[in-house]
């Protein structure tokens, strides 16, 4: 098919609804939502889960499953009218003039064909091109999307590829036919953050090479403010803002953008003197939105009689910039931030945990399938030593494969260790098993887990699970106490006390969280390892749950072991901080320490790959080459070697034959390094905040 | 891989060792015994001729030993015997010559005596295999087609009335086993009841020379059962296939849903009615056994009744050994086949 | 008196028109089926309202039609059954007379559906089954054989005839044969399905036998899923070599060919060695074990409680298992004769023994995949950092999310365990001869099939009726569970 040359916007999208149609009920997903795409431009759509962003990307490309309908509006695309075309004028322009990435790399490669197949699926259809033709172009691209060997890639299997290798495939196969639109829906949210910041790398660069329009859908607004031109704040199926990302960024126009940003743990916000404001209240249901502004339940500048009136439309706020937002002329925008509760930093008091020289080895058969006798040993964890004290944060900060959970297996007695201790006020608990554990030191020990969706068992009420845990760490003598005692748990974490009869479905991702945390609490736990209990939750509600942590650390003395591989957050809120690679704790020190040089060429690549949401933020340019080697098969010398940047100059040879030696500097800050102490001190910081 | 096929023909040599041994001892209880002695000898005997009987030939020795004589690991009994004949298990019970083997059991080839047939197992059972082979080579031959366009013509769109329809035929298709769709294909196309007498009602002449009309209603009744259980299966794993999200991608690509369904879906969602297949051939012969005997065709399955009835000890074992070996021949093949047609363990 | 045509009067009315509607029904069906190949995927179009608007066209008209034609099928078969009912004996032929024989299960059937339907916001899964048609009619054929056996087994209704009764001269002779003179004033006149080969009245066969089957197949499936799952459960969440054991055992017993276990295990002699009480012993004690367990793991903590309910509940289920156990006519006997209240007939024992003995590896299987899933999840790991015992984490934290899969195969497997009573019984084996129950009246009947078919054909089609009920109960269960 020959491509259309189209003048105007590559797509205009004018009041598109979108519906989704159930047994009882239509439910609205996106209502009256407009946006223009010039060529070459990138547009970001950003919101939180639910808010209708996927649904416009799968609207654009027709493509909204049995129960999903467009019920009104208009896309076009180049001029064309999509929303009347047959199936096999869709089919033409799916793949050759739009072509979409989304979320899941590994889940859309075919399993069962070979990746040089499915990339050269895409020309021979669309441009009736031979095979070797279509090999070669295959080839072309899997070489601009910078893989290495990129013959034997096209003979592989999506199976045998890494995760971010499959993403990459993923980016060659939309960019097969070259296409004028490439949609992405949260490409790298799967990702880690070292592999993610190359992709989004990537992405940029092949933008500017092949001239595309970029649609990129994201729920990270530091993500869409170094990807894009221009931005699209979604709430609750409603485009609330728009315009250029400088526009928006510095001039936001809409309450619940203001809110949004103010949520999120830029660098300068601190856990005691600017603490994060939370979005009170909880995402509408899409068949509960309120009359008027959707967002006007939850707002701080909500005007009853006005607000919750009739529809309410965007308006011109600035140039190229719109709000949906009736007051947003009266609002003073540049008002300093009511000044929220500020709190004391507590003082640290006495060590309640102390590792020492911990390490946690497994044996794994080498293959699974074909189990032969050798045994490959994994070392999860290497020489771990630290100390954690009373009312201390302790954030250990790590990609995926770093070990970080397993030591939490050990700590909480899952697992034992394979050497070394583990002192619990003073007392050696690291090879002592769960079962063997008397009941004080276990409701001693607690944790909050990841995902708010598999925290709580499906099928027993609230009121139950945080029941259970009081039963089985004797607490309360009968029953009516306990129940009081749960309640009171309740209280605690800020939920209702009518919450104890719901069942888990019944409750939002946030709350199910607090829960969690309720239930860690129960037997007044002292300390709490906290495995990433936010990154699953949306930005609004995770300054709530991280809050409400804080605050009962504050309350309770807790030692907080906090998780993590969003270095925003941890830069917020932890005292200390402890970075690990390939079980290998490569940078510990106090959190000034570990984000201001010198660091760990580790540390420092990770702070550059962090997306920051502000524009003022300068930040050094740090793209890690190649994946996270498999924990398996660790490389030898140091672990970071094989994609440290400042090899060369520490010396080639000697990080790849020697594990570095942990290196003490001032103050308790160590670093696992071969570099010197010059190079050390020549390290310049990588973010800085341009005044302006 | 050649480890892999190896260790699994461990296992299934401990399986077929362990199953026999269960047959073995099942058939060879006392009471079974003494049935078998009454039958063999006269029905009138008291006890103590009984146990005499049976200690004469060797029936009243340890267990263990009784099997490993009819494994052929132990050697053959020679009993002098209270009668004063000599008896050989190697010689069907007469006396031994200087020919007779140490070693005579099922590992030598020596499938025993069928007491029913008066003949020797291994006489007998290759005809039987082999008519119930013809059998099966039809059921299959009708059933897999059958079930798999049926499967993914319902499962390629799902909740659509297509699928619907077929998904029911399918539920009526597993809800009839084989004694009831043979009933009532029977009634319905060999007897005057209906007034459709289009077929034979017996299949003892496709022993000879198969017809369609004496082999459609065996056939169709086996086929019918197994057939609905693969259109489940099939339809299930090519639904779940149709939502994968590389499905979307290929539609997204602009792949026209016939190639969908030919290129990208089809492999991957055969993956799982391939085993299904497989492990449906043990249950055949469930199906087998019933048919063999409504229709009175003298295969496999009608042996085993036969067998099985008449407490024939040696033909039940040579029996229950050739079915273990059916059954752990095809979990091996669908193991294999398994690896073969799944890239992600293929490969790795 | 006269011998009964099969319709009656209904022959020249309503019996035609029902007819007629269910051929057009079927055509209709047919012709969609066709015409979805062909026609190109249509869009959704809504209304300013929100609903759907009807499709349109050729098909949107076809399918319109398709609905009101089974709606009319349903409308007239519920007029036959009103009808019927006040018509007086004879006059509305074999069926009308069937149809009156089972009002009782009609009456408790519209009860039912209407208290369910009424009522269906409240009742969690059971209530969404009210929202599949595949489902309902599932629902309705078991419902139906479960309504029949308890008015049969309890209340004696329904049934015409003694099941073993043999009346002389009716011996094969077809549906609707007059019995002859010489009986009691208020013996029923008909044998409404016909006689069998030893003269006994089918109609009635088929209903005692749903007695048998409804007694045996859902008591042996729970007892299966006992088994399972006290042994599943563990093998997926310990794993190693408790797991490689335990497969090992299920792989062993699924490879044999049921067939020939059935003819090994169900025969006299087997029976004469005790063998079937000492299976039953072993596996009967596994409902012990799981309530034990259950009950232990949630209240350890609580000891008073604890003691209290396991004594309430492990005491009359130690009784009931040792009286069952317990057989006078067996080598096993560990109870005083005198206050064994429960004894069961050996054939039976045997059957349900087997039965219980094939299905668990299977059972086995599904519960230690699902726990081997299940395992993997946080709240599991909650648990255990919380120190739960591992009981406790198998039994109240794994098992109740595994319950979807394990209800819809539960119905799967009713069905199943019924196919297997009724291989049994076409073999002629454990059961005794003149049993009612559907596999035996089969296999009574097809001996001579090729000459009277009419025997075998009740049983058989009860049977399919029950099975597929079962199947397509479980296919709505499955659905609904999906959906949301």
């Amino acid at each position: 098919m020959e491509k259309r040359s189209h003048g105007g916007p590559i797509l205009e999208i004018d009041r598109l609804s979108i519906s989704f149609f159930t047994r009882l009920r239509e439910i609205p997903a996106v209502m009256n939502f407009s946006a223009s795409l010039q060529p070459g431009e990138a547009l970001g759509i950003v919101g939180e889960s639910g808010c209708g962003k996927s649904t416009v990307a799968l609207g654009i490309m027709q493509d909204l499953g049995v129960n999903g309908h467009i019920v009104g509006g208009s896309i076009k695309f180049k001029g064309r009218e999509m929303n009347t075309m047959t199936r096999e004028e869709l089919r033409d322009i799916r793949g050759s003039e739009i072509a979409m990435i989304y979320q899941e790399p590994m889940a859309s490669l075919n399993p069962a064909m070979r990746i040089g197949k499915q990339l050269m699926e895409v020309p021979m259809i669309h441009e009736g091109v031979s095979k070797a033709e279509a090999h070669a172009r295959a080839l072309e691209v899997v070489t601009d999307v910078k893989l290495p060997d990129p013959e034997r890639m096209l003979n592989s299997f999506p199976h045998q590829l890494s995760g971010g290798q499959q993403q990459r495939i993923v980016i060659a196969m939309a960019l097969m036919s070259k296409p004028s639109l490439l949609i992405l829906d949260e490409p790298t949210t799967a990702l880690d953050v070292t592999v993610e910041a190359a992709v989004v790398e990537l992405v940029k660069d092949l933008g500017k090479k092949y001239g595309t329009s970029m649609l990129f859908i994201s729920h990270n607004l530091g993500l869409v403010l170094e990807t894009c031109d221009r931005i699209c704040v979604m709430y609750s199926g409603e485009a609330v803002e728009r315009g250029t990302i400088e526009g928006v960024f510095n001039k936001m126009r809409h309450p619940y953008t203001k809110a949004l940003f103010r949520s999120i743990p830029l660098p300068g916000a601190d856990k005691n003197a600017r603490p994060l404001v939370t979005i009170p209240g909880n995402f509408p249901l899409p068949h509960e939105r309120p009359n008027g502004c959707n967002f006007g339940p939850r707002c701080d500048y909500f005007e009853a009689g006005r607000c919750d009136q009739d529809h309410i439309f965007m308006e011109d706020a600035g140039i190229d910039h719109e709000s949906r937002c009736l007051r947003h002329v009266e609002i003073d925008w540049d008002a300093p931030r009511v000044a929220s509760v500020q709190t004391e930093k507590p003082a640290p008091g006495c060590v309640v945990l102390k590792m020492n020289n911990l390490k946690k080895y497994y044996e794994v058969a080498a293959s699974t399938l074909f189990a032969s006798g050798d045994l490959k040993v994994v070392k999860a964890n290497e020489t771990l030593t630290f100390e954690a004290r009373e009312s201390e944060t302790l954030a250990i900060v790590g990609e995926s494969g770093c070990g970080k959970s397993t030591f939490a297996k050990v700590l909480m007695g899952l697992e034992t260790a394979t050497s070394g201790e583990i002192l619990l006020d003073g007392k050696s608990i690291g090879n002592i098993p769960i079962e063997k554990r008397d009941t004080k030191t276990v409701a001693d020990v607690q944790m909050v887990f990841q995902n708010p969706f598999d925290t709580l068992n499906p099928s027993m009420t609230v009121g139950r699970q945080i029941t259970r845990a009081l039963e089985i760490f004797k607490i309360g003598n009968n029953d009516r106490e306990r129940h009081s005692r749960m309640l009171k748990l309740l209280d605690l974490v800020k939920l209702p006390r009518e919450f104890s009869g719901r069942m888990p479905r019944q409750l939002s991702g946030g709350q199910k969280q607090r829960v969690g945390i309720a239930r860690a609490f129960a037997g007044d736990a002292r300390i709490v390892v906290a495995d990433e209990p936010v990154s699953a939750l949306d930005v609004s509600v995770q300054a709530a749950v991280t809050d409400l942590l804080m605050e009962i650390q504050r309350e309770h003395k807790t030692t907080l072991l906090f998780i993590s591989h969003d270095l925003s957050i941890v830069r917020y809120l932890s005292d200390r901080v402890m970075v690990m690679y390939l079980g290998h704790v490569v940078e510990m020190g106090s959190t000034d320490q570990v984000f201001s040089p010198p660091y760990h060429p580790y540390t420092e690549a990770l702070l550059s790959a962090v997306p920051i949401a502000d524009t003022k933020v300068k930040k050094k340019h740090i793209v890690l080459e190649g994946d996270i080697p498999s924990a398996i098969n660790p490389p030898s010398g140091c672990p970071f070697q094989t994609r440290c940047n400042w090899k060369d100059i520490a010396g080639r040879t000697r990080c790849e034959t020697e594990v570095p030696l942990v290196r003490r500097l001032d103050n308790g800050h160590q670093i696992k390094c071969h570099l010197t102490d010059t190079d050390m001190a020549n390290m310049e910081p990588v973010i800085q905040i341009t005044s302006e | 891989m050649g480890l892999f096929i190896l260790r699994r023909l461990g296992v299934m040599v401990l399986t077929a060792i362990c199953l026999t041994f269960i047959v073995f001892w099942l058939t060879n209880l006392y009471p079974k015994l003494e049935v078998l002695a009454k039958t063999q000898g006269n029905f009138r005997m008291s006890d103590e001729a009984v146990i005499s009987y049976l200690g004469n030939r060797g029936y009243t020795q340890a267990l263990p030993v009784k099997y490993g004589q009819w494994l052929g690991v132990v050697p053959g009994y020679i009993i002098e015997g209270s009668d004063g004949e000599i008896r050989s298990k190697c010689e069907r019970n007469s006396p031994p010559t200087d020919e007779t083997p140490t070693f005579c059991g099922i590992i030598q080839g020596n499938w025993g005596f069928s007491t029913v047939a008066k003949e020797d197992v291994a006489d007998v059972l290759p005809t039987r295999l082999g008519n119930t082979g013809k059998l099966m080579f039809w059921v299959l031959m009708v059933m897999v087609p059958g079930a798999l366009i049926i499967g993914v013509l319902a499962g390629m769109r799902e909740g659509s009335r297509t699928d619907r329809s077929l998904s029911t035929v399918s539920i009526i298709a597993t809800a009839t086993p084989e004694y009831v769709s043979g009933v009532i294909l029977i009634a319905l196309f060999a007897t005057p009841l209906f007034g459709m007498q289009y077929f034979k009602g017996t299949a003892t002449s496709a022993m000879d020379n198969i017809t369609f009309n004496n082999f459609f209603l065996p056939v169709m009744t086996i086929a019918i059962y197994g057939m609905g259980y693969i259109a489940r299966m099939t339809r299930a794993s090519m639904t779940e296939i149709m939502t994968a999200q590389y499905v979307r991608t290929a539609r997204l690509k602009g792949v026209s849903f016939a190639n969908i369904v030919i290129k990208h879906a089809l492999r991957n969602a055969l993956i799982a009615p391939f085993t299904v297949i497989m492990l449906q051939v043990p249950w055949l012969l469930n199906g087998v056994v019933i048919v063999e005997t409504l229709f009175n065709y003298k295969g496999f399955g009608w042996e085993l009744v036969r067998a099985a009835s008449n407490n024939d000890i040696e033909m039940l074992l040579g029996v229950s050994v050739i079915s273990v070996i059916v059954v752990l021949m095809t979990q091996l093949i669908s193991d294999i086949g398994y690896v073969f047609l799944n890239p992600r363990i293929r490969i790795s | 008196m006269e011998e009964l045509s099969w319709t009656g009067s209904f022959a020249s009315t309503l019996i035609p028109a029902i007819m007629i509607a269910f051929a057009i029904f079927l055509i209709g069906i047919i012709l969609q089926l066709v015409m979805g190949f062909f026609a190109s995927e249509v869009k959704l179009q809504s209304n300013t309202d929100g609903t759907l608007k009807s499709r349109g066209g050729l098909q949107g008209q076809l399918e319109k039609i398709n609905t009101q034609l089974f709606m009319l099928i349903v409308l007239i078969g519920a007029a036959i059954i009103v009808v019927s009912w006040f018509m007086p004996y004879g006059k509305a032929g074999i069926l009308g007379e069937i149809i009156k024989r089972f009002m009782p299960v009609w009456i408790a059937l519209i009860v039912t559906f209407a208290v369910s339907i009424f009522f269906k916001r409240k009742l969690g899964l059971y209530g969404k089954l009210f929202d599949s048609t595949i489902g309902m009619i599932g629902f309705a054929l078991v419902m139906f054989w479960v309504f029949t056996s308890i008015f049969v087994g309890f209340f004696d209704l329904i049934a015409t005839h003694d099941p073993l009764q043999q009346i002389s001269g009716i011996k094969n002779k077809t549906p609707g044969f007059l019995v002859p003179d010489g009986q009691e004033a208020n013996f029923f006149p008909h044998y409404l399905l016909g006689g069998d080969n030893l003269a006994r009245d089918i109609f009635s066969r088929v209903v005692h036998g749903s007695v048998i089957v409804m007694l045996i197949a859902p008591l042996a499936t729970v007892f299966a899923f006992m088994v399972g799952i006290t042994l599943g459960l563990p093998a997926g969440y310990y794993g190693g070599k408790l797991d490689t054991i335990l497969s090992f055992l299920a792989n062993l017993i699924l490879a044999f060919p049921v067939i020939l276990l059935f003819y090994l295990l169900v025969t006299p002699e087997i029976v004469a060695t005790g063998l079937p009480n000492y299976m039953g012993a072993f596996l009967f004690i596994f409902p012990l074990i799981f309530c034990g367990v259950l009950i232990n793991s949630r209240y350890k903590t609580q000891g008073k409680k604890n003691i209290l309910y396991l004594s309430i509940v492990l005491v009359p289920l130690a009784l009931i298992y040792l009286m069952v156990i317990s057989d006078n006519a067996s080598p096993l006997v560990i109870w005083p004769s005198k206050l064994d209240f429960i004894t069961i007939p050996s054939g039976i024992l045997v059957v349900f023994v087997s039965v219980v003995f094939v299905n668990s590896p299977t059972v086995f299987r599904i519960v230690r995949g699902l726990a081997l899933d299940i395992k993997t999840r946080d709240y599991v790991a909650a648990a255990q950092t919380r120190g739960e015992g591992t009981w406790y984490i198998m039994l109240w934290e794994i098992l109740p999310n595994a319950r979807g899969p394990l209800i819809v195969d539960f119905c799967l497997r009713i069905g199943y365990t019924t196919i297997l009573l009724g291989t049994l019984g076409f073999f002629g084996l454990g059961l005794p001869p003149e049993s009612p129950d559907w596999g035996s009246t089969i296999n009574e009947g097809r001996k001579l099939l090729l000459i009277y078919a009419h025997p075998a054909l009740p049983p058989a089609m009860a049977l399919l009726s029950l099975v597929l009920g079962l199947n397509l109960l479980a296919d709505g269960l499955r659905e609904e569970s999906l959906k949301d």
